[in-house]
C-alpha cells in the first residue's frame, strides 16, 4: 500500500516547553489516522507543523515520499484542513467562497468541482447565502467543501463534527466514510469524539504530553487497556495524566 | 509567484466590497469629507493669505495627495484585518498561497480600494473649488506612486506587526500614518521643522514628496532631484517593509502564533 505521509521524530520545542516530543507515525493511502488525546497532548501542533504552519524543531515531514520543504509552498497543494475553529469568510456568499479557493488551488475546472461537491454534501439550497447567516453544521458542511475542492491527497481534519448536532454529525461521518471509499484520499483526524474516531479511523494515536503512549486500532486499544470503550481508554489516559 | 492565486485573494476581497454598501460608503465618504472640508479651509487661506494666494488650492491639493497615502496603507492593513476578523487566516496560510502572492494580492487590491475612494473626491473638488490636482501635470503620477510605495510600505509594517503581535496591533495599525505625519511636512515648507529634526524629515520619502508639490504649486518650476530622492528612499523602505514582513512570518512559525492568530 502506497505511503502518503511519512512523518520521522518531530518534535517542537516552544522555548523550554515541548509541545511534540518525537512523534512518529505514517499514513497510507485510503487510510485514516485518528490523534486522540487531552487537551494540549500536541494534536493542533502536530497538525499545525503537517500544514507549514508550524516549524518544526527538528524531525522530518514526507508527503508522497518526498521531503516537505517549509519554503516551497506546492506541497499545500495536494492538503487541505478543515475545522469548526476556522472559518470562510461570512459576507460572501457560499458559492464566492468555493469560487476563491477553486481559484487559489487553481482547479481546472471550477464551476464543474463546486457542483460535484455541492450536490454531494446536499449544498442546493445554500449556495447563494451567505455564509455567516449559515447554522454551525451547515457552515461545517462548507468547510468541508472547501477543504475538499483540491482533490487533496491528504485531509487534516480537526474536530469536524464538534459542537453538532447527532443528526449533522452522522451525516459528516457518513460523507467522509463515502467519499474515501471513492477517491485515493488519506486522513487525519484529530476529534474528541471517541464514536466518531472508532467509526472512522483505521489506526489511532493516543497522545500525552506531546509523545505518542500507545497505537492500534480502537479493538487493540480496548483491549490492551482493559477497558469497555474507547472513551474508557481515553479517560484512563487523561487520568493518569491528573494524577502525576 | 501565480498570477491566479494573486487574483483568487483580489477576487475574496472585490466580493467582499461589491457584496456591502456600507463599506462602498465608507471608501468613498471619508476622502470626500476630508476634501470637501480642507477645500473650505484652502479657499479661507487664499482670501486671507498672500503665499497662499501664489498657488490656490495647495492645502487641498496637499489634503488629496495626503488622503492618497492614507487611503493606502488604511486599505493594505484593513485588508488583512478583514481577514483576521473573519477568522479566514488559517485557510489562506493552508492554501498553496505564497508570501510574496500575498503582498501582491493585498498592494494591487489597495490600490484599486484607494482608488475607488479617492477618484470621487478629485471629481467633486473640481467644480466646487475650481481645484484640479491635474495641475501638477506628469509629475503627479511620480509623486503618487511615490506616496502609494510609501503607504504599501506603512502596510508591510503594519501587517507585519499583526503577524508577529496578533490582532492587539490593531490600534497601532490605525494610528501609523499619525505618528510619522509631523515629519511629512504635508501642510508646511520642511523650513518650520526645528533644525535637529531636519535630517530625520528628510530621512523619510514624504518631505521629499510635499515640498515638490509645493514646489509646483508656488513656483511653478519642476525639480525632478526631490521626486529621484522620494523614489529611491520609498525604494529602501518597500525593501525593509517586505523583508520585515517575511521574518515576522518566520518568527511567528517558530513561535507557533499563527495558529492562534484569529483569537
Amino acid at each position: 500500500m502506497k505511503n502518503i505521509l511519512e512523518v520521522t521524530n518531530l518534535k517542537k520545542k516552544f522555548g523550554n516547553f515541548t509541545a511534540v516530543n518525537n512523534v512518529n507515525f505514517s499514513l497510507n493511502e485510503k487510510k485514516t489516522i485518528g490523534l486522540l488525546g487531552p487537551n494540549g497532548c500536541g494534536k493542533t501542533t502536530t497538525i499545525a507543523m503537517l500544514l507549514g504552519l508550524i516549524t518544526p524543531t527538528s524531525g522530518s515531514i514526507k508527503i508522497d515520499n518526498e521531503d516537505l520543504n517549509p519554503r516551497d509552498h506546492q506541497f499545500l497543494s495536494k492538503m487541505n484542513f478543515a475545522s469548526p475553529y476556522v472559518e470562510l469568510p461570512k459576507k460572501l456568499t457560499v458559492m464566492q467562497n468555493l469560487k476563491v479557493y477553486a481559484m487559489m488551488y487553481e482547479i481546472k475546472d471550477p464551476l464543474k468541482k463546486i457542483e460535484e461537491l455541492i450536490e454531494k454534501l446536499k449544498l442546493q439550497s445554500l449556495i447563494f447565502k451567505k455564509t455567516g447567516e449559515l447554522s454551525s453544521g451547515q457552515r461545517n458542511r462548507i468547510s468541508l467543501a472547501k477543504s475538499l475542492i483540491n482533490d487533496p491527497q491528504i485531509l487534516l481534519l480537526d474536530e469536524p463534527t464538534a459542537s453538532l448536532d447527532p443528526d449533522t454529525g452522522d451525516f459528516i461521518r457518513t460523507f467522509i466514510e463515502d467519499y474515501q471509499k471513492n477517491n485515493p484520499i488519506s486522513i487525519l483526524l484529530a476529534s474528541h469524539n471517541m464514536n466518531e474516531v472508532k467509526r472512522l479511523c483505521d489506526h489511532i494515536l493516543m497522545m500525552k504530553e506531546g509523545n505518542i503512549i500507545d497505537q492500534g486500532t480502537a479493538d487493540q486499544l480496548i483491549s490492551k487497556h482493559g477497558r469497555n470503550n474507547l472513551e474508557e481508554v481515553f479517560l484512563k489516559i487523561a487520568r493518569e495524566k491528573n494524577e502525576n | 509567484m501565480k498570477i491566479k492565486r494573486i487574483l483568487s485573494l483580489m477576487l475574496r476581497h472585490f466580493y467582499l466590497i461589491k457584496g456591502s454598501f456600507p463599506r462602498i460608503f465608507d471608501l468613498i465618504y471619508w476622502p470626500t469629507v476630508q476634501i470637501i472640508l480642507w477645500g473650505f479651509v484652502s479657499k479661507f487661506f487664499t482670501m486671507y493669505s498672500s503665499y497662499f494666494g501664489n498657488a490656490v488650492g495647495v492645502i487641498l491639493t496637499a489634503a488629496i495627495l495626503y488622503d492618497f497615502l492614507f487611503r493606502s496603507s488604511i486599505s493594505y492593513n484593513m485588508l488583512f484585518l478583514e481577514e483576521i476578523w473573519s477568522r479566514n487566516l488559517i485557510n489562506l496560510f493552508v492554501s498553496p498561497l505564497r508570501s510574496s502572492e500575498v503582498i501582491c494580492a493585498l498592494t494591487s487590491t489597495a490600490l484599486l480600494r484607494t482608488l475607488l475612494g479617492l477618484i470621487p473626491a478629485v471629481f467633486i473638488a473640481m467644480p466646487l473649488f475650481n481645484i484640479s490636482i491635474f495641475e501638477l501635470g506628469f509629475p503627479l503620477y511620480l509623486l503618487l506612486l511615490s506616496l502609494y510605495m510609501f503607504g504599501i510600505t506603512l502596510g508591510l509594517l503594519v501587517t507585519a506587526g499583526l503577524i508577529r503581535f496578533g490582532p492587539s496591533f490593531e490600534n497601532v495599525a490605525w494610528a501609523s500614518l499619525f505618528f510619522i505625519a509631523p515629519l511629512g511636512c504635508i501642510y508646511y515648507p520642511v523650513d518650520i521643522l526645528p533644525e535637529w529634526i531636519k535630517p530625520l524629515a528628510l530621512s523619510f520619502p514624504l518631505a521629499h514628496i510635499f515640498e515638490e508639490m509645493r514646489s509646483i504649486l508656488v513656483n511653478n518650476t519642476v525639480n525632478f532631484k526631490n521626486i529621484l530622492i522620494a523614489l529611491g528612499l520609498n525604494i529602501f523602505y518597500i525593501g525593509l517593509g517586505i523583508a520585515v514582513f517575511y521574518k515576522a512570518f518566520k518568527s511567528a512559525k517558530n513561535r507557533g502564533t499563527l495558529v492562534n492568530i484569529g483569537e
